[in-house]
């Protein structure tokens, strides 16, 4: 016997946030559709076409761009699981009692605004800097070395930049692997190897699983590692969209591109969820 | 023995190398806010000193930026933090018909690259004729924040005692006392610490914000803006006293969470 104030009460909690979604998120996805298929420039206007020209202009003129930058982010990814997954590893079951301080130590980066820690990656590693000045000077490194504007740095920097995101959700998981797990197998005579592949790698993949889903979309999707650390081979598919909208005011060829970049992601989420064989991905990434 | 004695140290020597790596660029930031520089570069160190801080608030432009940051980031708190909480207490404690569809938009919002959202919400203004500015700034923060509060608050209600609640009533309290002074103080630790994580979002945004910013700067864009020209020391400063204050809200909490378990 539920009264009708009590089957509104979850409505009416909701209206103000859902209602902010929806004409802040929602409605401005199907703006920025609706104007990927229009043609025109900034100053005569712009006219509904629905033709998709934008977007076969913008895949074929930024083909390598597109390319790169899923290069760059599904590169800084992997990097991120193999050097994250051990720290991870360690903090879940050696870490003790000070767990949350290493986890703590970990999140350090967050605390630093992601402008200024990416300007001072470029402060390290510029040419003649602190790090390779020195270097160069006993001859240990040749003149001409350098990694700023190489793809190394790009990809350093998105691997750094979103490293805690990758660690955070490999820990949940395994911190929650219930030890007694792990004895079980070794009363079985599983061998260490055996125990790490059979038990606790299957058991870790959903918070790895979580950990791509929170890091490979802003790499693919970063323009400010590329501007600060790369050069101009080293472009990715966000420069273009920044300079699209904001510089060139292309709107329908930008509209087109971050459309296509939002699609590449998606398939990229669903065809890793299918590989996975995850069923519940929500359930694990909204976790 | 003597051999896993050795790989859990190796393991250790590792973990503290990368927290050792993520930690460099702090240090360094730190350190140039302490350089007695001459140049428009702060570049290489040439002697310690507490001249920078004295002048801090020398560069107008800067520190009106700082100050828009950090209104936005309250702002965003405040907003976000309430209309996140509702969404997060409704999830977490009703079953009603459109619940999945909510949580859909909103592991949207939360996956969704931010360029893409910016972008789309600079397509809106600019369909409306909108101009860029303060208040769209807070509108695209308040937006992307209210996801990660909802799924915090939601995560801390499914936690609790209904029990309370119906005893609550039972003794005869309003629907509205029994929110007051039950409900309230129990999803609390969850309301905190979601609007603690939109206002650390907020003043740390800088994707979306540039797209919706049209000519007014916050702290991460006046940054990018002189990237090429040379970064003053007070902006050093800024980003350590921004840096000190999350380490002590950060110290607070464990000393808070220390006491409740004693």
């Amino acid at each position: 016997m539920r009264t009708l104030r009590a089957r509104l009460t979850p409505y009416a909690l909701i209206f103000p946030g859902g209602l902010w979604l929806a004409i802040f998120f929602v409605v401005p996805t199907l703006v920025m559709l609706s104007l990927s298929l229009q043609s025109g420039n900034v100053v005569d206007g712009f006219a509904f076409t629905f033709n998709w020209h934008s977007y076969v202009d913008g895949v074929t003129t930024y083909h390598d761009q597109i390319v790169r930058s899923l290069l760059y982010g599904l590169t800084a990814t992997v990097v991120q699981i193999v050097i994250g997954f051990p720290v991870a590893y360690w903090i879940a079951f050696k870490g003790g009692a000070r767990k949350s301080v290493y986890l703590f130590l970990v999140l350090l980066p967050f605390l630093v605004s992601f402008v200024l820690r990416t300007i001072s990656w470029q402060f390290l590693l510029s040419d003649n800097g602190i790090l390779f000045g020195p270097l160069k000077d006993i001859g240990l490194l040749p003149q001409d070395f350098r990694v700023l504007a190489t793809p190394y740095a790009v990809i350093g920097g998105l691997s750094y930049n979103f490293l805690p995101f990758m660690i955070l959700p490999m820990y949940v998981a395994l911190e929650r692997i219930d030890p007694r797990l792990l004895e079980a197998a070794q009363d079985l005579y599983a061998s260490r190897a055996q125990t790490f592949l059979r038990v606790v790698l299957p058991l870790s993949l959903p918070g790895v699983f979580a950990g791509v889903l929170m890091t490979f979309v802003p790499a693919t999707s970063d323009y400010v590692n590329s501007s600060v650390l790369g050069g101009t081979n080293t472009t990715m598919i966000g420069n273009v969209i920044q300079n699209q909208f904001l510089v060139n005011q292309d709107y329908p060829v930008a509209s087109a591109l971050s459309f296509t970049l939002m699609a590449l992601l998606l398939i990229g989420i669903f065809v890793y969820a299918r590989a996975l064989g995850t069923e519940d991905v929500l359930e694990v990434a909204a976790r | 023995m003597n051999r896993g004695l050795l790989r859990g140290r190796g393991l250790q020597i590792y973990t503290w190398l990368v927290i050792a790596w993520l930690v460099v660029p702090i240090a360094v930031m730190i350190l140039f806010g302490f350089n007695d520089t001459k140049g428009r570069f702060n570049t290489t160190f040439q002697g310690f000193t507490l001249k920078w801080y004295g002048r801090l608030f020398e560069i107008d432009a800067l520190t009106q930026a700082l100050v828009n940051s950090l209104l936005i980031a309250l702002l965003t708190m405040v907003i976000a933090g309430a209309l996140g909480s509702l969404i997060g207490l409704a999830l977490g404690r009703y079953r009603f018909r459109g619940a999945a569809l909510l949580t859909l938009v909103m592991f949207a919002a939360i996956s969704c690259a931010e360029i893409v959202m910016g972008a789309s919400l600079h397509s809106l203004f600019i369909t409306l004729g909108m101009p860029e500015g303060f208040p769209t700034i807070l509108i695209a923060h308040v937006m992307f924040s209210i996801s990660f509060v909802a799924v915090t608050v939601r995560a801390r209600v499914m936690t609790l005692d209904t029990s309370l609640e119906e005893a609550a009533r039972d003794l005869g309290a309003s629907t509205w006392a029994t929110f007051r002074l039950v409900t309230l103080p129990m999803i609390f630790p969850g309301v905190l610490a979601g609007s603690m994580l939109a206002f650390a979002l907020s003043i740390d945004d800088f994707v979306i914000t540039n797209f919706t910013a049209g000519g007014t700067t916050t702290f991460p864009l006046w940054i990018w803006g002189v990237t090429r020209v040379g970064i003053p020391p007070q902006v050093n400063i800024m980003g350590t006293l921004i840096f000190a204050g999350g380490l002590l809200i950060a110290a607070a909490n464990i000393i808070s969470a220390r006491r409740r378990r004693a």
